[in-house]
């Protein structure tokens, strides 16, 4: 067995032009581990490994139970980067679990109704390994129920924009039937005290592109927890977008549990001032010859703009002939943030095809600032230029038109500071 | 008549060691329709001189002036001084990750303008210039600079140059890392620029190599940050034969 942790924390105080790469591979049975080659630019970058993580990232403790967990500190694994005090009922409160206002868009073979709790898809995918998520499984009544079938392409969006400050629980199942075809949003907008977990299930050979848009307002806190198991020769493409929300955490597990299963987990945040954005990634291989792909990209600008990015990487030892890739991006804007990264890549079987993982946190270039002022673009323009293009690198590669325009003109006005 | 004056430069930049003094009082003249050719050893301040017409923010203009049409250059940001009319290709041009040529090079003759171009025109105008440098269409597709091989950069650089219709450009080592189709290339449009829109130019060269396909009408030669010597293109012959020895017998800037 072999494993690596690599942990990169970038501040945005005052640092030079910083950037930390970490780059590691690993093949047959070599040792991925120690990966070496950190780079550090700057005094305030820390850059931490340790050989042997506490546990194998599938032997967390999980329950549906929320008294199960011990009450949260904020010193776990799974919380110390979270700003737990402004969670508050999330975690440990009473929860409002039942229904609430949605709009939904769909159409061909789709249906989206609400399943009784007791529906027995729902656990299948995944169960808690954190408080919070146990508190919304503990309270929700009824599941917001997503269904495609048939064999043609398929769009629903819910969108979800009228829950109030009242602190709520929800669970969401989207079921994809085999050899169906969909793109799924989860559309989410205006005030929000949120604690949810959604269920994916993929069957086999089905093809599916779920988006989870958080666009919030400003005072918004929501947990999310998505859990996802995909089915022999199917394919699942999961997007991340944080953009609007004071504390916005949607940690997404997915499980490629059928032969030649494919992951494409992808992600996009913009954090700015006061706003932490979050994200804790873990791609299990547990099928012979799947395939993941994990790329995170995300922008801070303002004092106080805290992203984490968590991605763990699981390839058990059934899962020959695997090829895995994560990493994640950050672009520094201004002084005042702060851009935690922690890729983490564990590997049970000493047959896979590949697997690596890289990290970087970078300021913004000022020899591109220069480059494209100096064919007379303004300041204000090139910036805009150089972040959009950035973030474009995952933004183009979810391939669902309408929103990449709209995502686009949503970074435009992050970058222009308009009022969201 | 356009003119690009530099008056008693004097250029410092701060390195670990301290400040350290490039330029030491650089006169230079240049009339529209022109073009001067600035040669010297490694070393000498031909690119200080560039990058300070350019207004990069590295270098510290000490004392003197530079002054285009009368106007005072010094007091311009970068992006002002690009849309007085000045450009500089780079030596060593940067990448921009996702932002492709097409949409670079339309977002800059925007701004350079005060208007977008007329769609249709435009696009025909850059196809054109494309082909001229024997780019392949594709490129404008791909991202600025991004993967692009030494040549590709340089082309890239003077395609701008001729979509972008500077005043006065200074050309900062265009001709280093290029085979001599891609010189030739890289020449001939640096000459169709001048032929269409009179451009002058400042040519930064640490060979005369180029000089083969671009006839300088003054030769400069930069020594320990000031011009050594000047003359017309047999100056640059005579270099070709001697080098720069000769004036290395001069007090050089540590």
């Amino acid at each position: 067995m072999t494993n690596e942790t690599t942990a990169t924390t970038t501040t945005g105080r005052s640092t030079p032009a910083g950037e930390t790469n970490v780059g590691g591979s690993a093949t047959g049975t070599r040792p991925a581990g120690p990966t070496g080659r950190g780079l550090i630019a700057d005094a305030t970058s820390r850059h931490e490994r340790s050989a042997v993580p506490v546990q194998t990232r599938n032997e967390r403790f999980s329950s549906t139970d929320v008294t199960a967990f011990p009450p949260v500190t904020g010193r776990e694994a799974g919380w110390k980067l979270t700003p737990v005090d402004r969670l508050g009922a999330l975690i440990d409160g009473e929860l409002d679990g039942g229904r609430y206002p949605i709009t939904v868009q769909g159409d061909g073979a789709s249906t989206v109704g609400w399943s009784d709790r007791t529906d027995a898809r729902i656990g299948t995918a995944g169960i808690p390994e954190d408080r919070a998520s146990a508190n919304a499984w503990s309270h929700f009544a009824e599941a917001l129920d997503i269904r495609i079938a048939g064999e043609e392409p398929v769009h629903v969006t819910v969108r979800r924009d009228r829950l109030g400050s009242t602190p709520r629980a929800a669970h969401t199942i989207i079921d994809v039937a085999p050899f169906a075809r969909a793109v799924v949003v989860l559309d989410n907008a205006g005030e929000a005290v949120l604690a949810e977990n959604v269920e994916i299930l993929v069957g086999d050979s089905a093809e599916v592109t779920v988006v989870t848009l958080q666009d919030w307002a400003d005072d918004a806190r929501h947990v999310a927890n998505h859990f996802a198991r995909v089915g022999r020769d199917a394919r699942l493409k999961h997007v991340v977008v944080s953009l609007g929300g004071l504390v916005v955490r949607v940690n997404p597990a997915v499980t490629l549990a059928g032969s030649g299963a494919e992951g494409e987990l992808l992600g996009v945040y913009f954090a700015d001032a006061g706003q932490h954005l979050e994200s804790q990634v873990f791609l299990f291989h547990q099928a012979d010859h799947t395939k993941g792909r994990v790329e995170y990209r995300g922008a801070l600008q303002g004092a106080g703009a805290h992203t984490v990015w968590v991605g763990d990487v699981l390839i058990g030892p059934d899962a020959t002939g695997t090829d895995s890739y994560e990493q994640n991006r950050n672009l520094v804007l201004t002084d005042g943030t702060r851009a935690d990264s922690v890729p983490n890549l564990e590997i049970e079987t000493g047959d896979i095809a590949g697997a690596g993982h890289a990290s970087a946190t970078g300021r913004f270039d000022d020899e591109q600032l220069f480059y494209l002022q100096a064919r007379g673009i303004t300041e204000e323009v090139a910036r805009r230029l150089v972040v959009r293009g950035f973030l474009a690198a995952v933004v183009q590669k979810i391939g669902v038109p309408e929103l990449e325009t709209r995502l686009h003109d949503a970074i435009e006005a992050e970058l222009a500071g308009e009022p969201r | 008549m356009s003119t690009l004056t530099i008056a008693d430069l004097h250029v410092s930049v701060e390195t670990d060691q301290g400040t350290k003094q490039i330029l030491r009082g650089v006169d230079l003249r240049i009339n529209e329709g022109e073009t001067h050719a600035v040669m010297g050893p490694n070393g000498s301040g031909k690119s200080t001189l560039a990058y300070t017409i350019a207004g990069h923010p590295k270098y510290h203009v000490e004392s003197g002036a530079i002054l285009l049409d009368g106007e005072d250059v010094l007091a311009m940001t970068v992006d002002q001084r690009a849309r007085a009319g000045l450009f500089l290709a780079m030596q060593y041009p940067v990448e921009i990750p996702g932002v492709t040529v097409s949409n670079f090079l339309r977002t800059a003759k925007t701004a350079i303008d005060g208007e977008a171009p007329a769609i249709r025109g435009w696009v025909k105008d850059v196809r054109e210039s494309m082909a001229a440098l024997r780019m392949d269409p594709g490129f404008a597709e791909r991202n600025v600079n991004e993967g692009f091989s030494g040549g590709e950069k340089k082309r890239n650089e003077i395609l701008q140059l001729e979509l972008l219709k500077p005043r006065f450009a200074v050309l900062d080592e265009t001709d280093s890392g290029l085979d001599v189709d891609a010189l030739k290339i890289v020449s001939e449009g640096v000459n169709r620029a001048k032929a269409n829109t009179g451009l002058g130019v400042l040519l930064i060269t640490h060979y005369t190599r180029i000089l083969r396909y671009i006839t300088p009408d003054f030769v400069h030669v930069f020594v320990a940050g000031r011009v050594a010597e000047e003359g017309g293109p047999e100056l640059a012959d005579r270099l070709e034969d001697e080098g720069y020895d000769r004036y290395v017998g001069e007090p050089v800037a540590s």
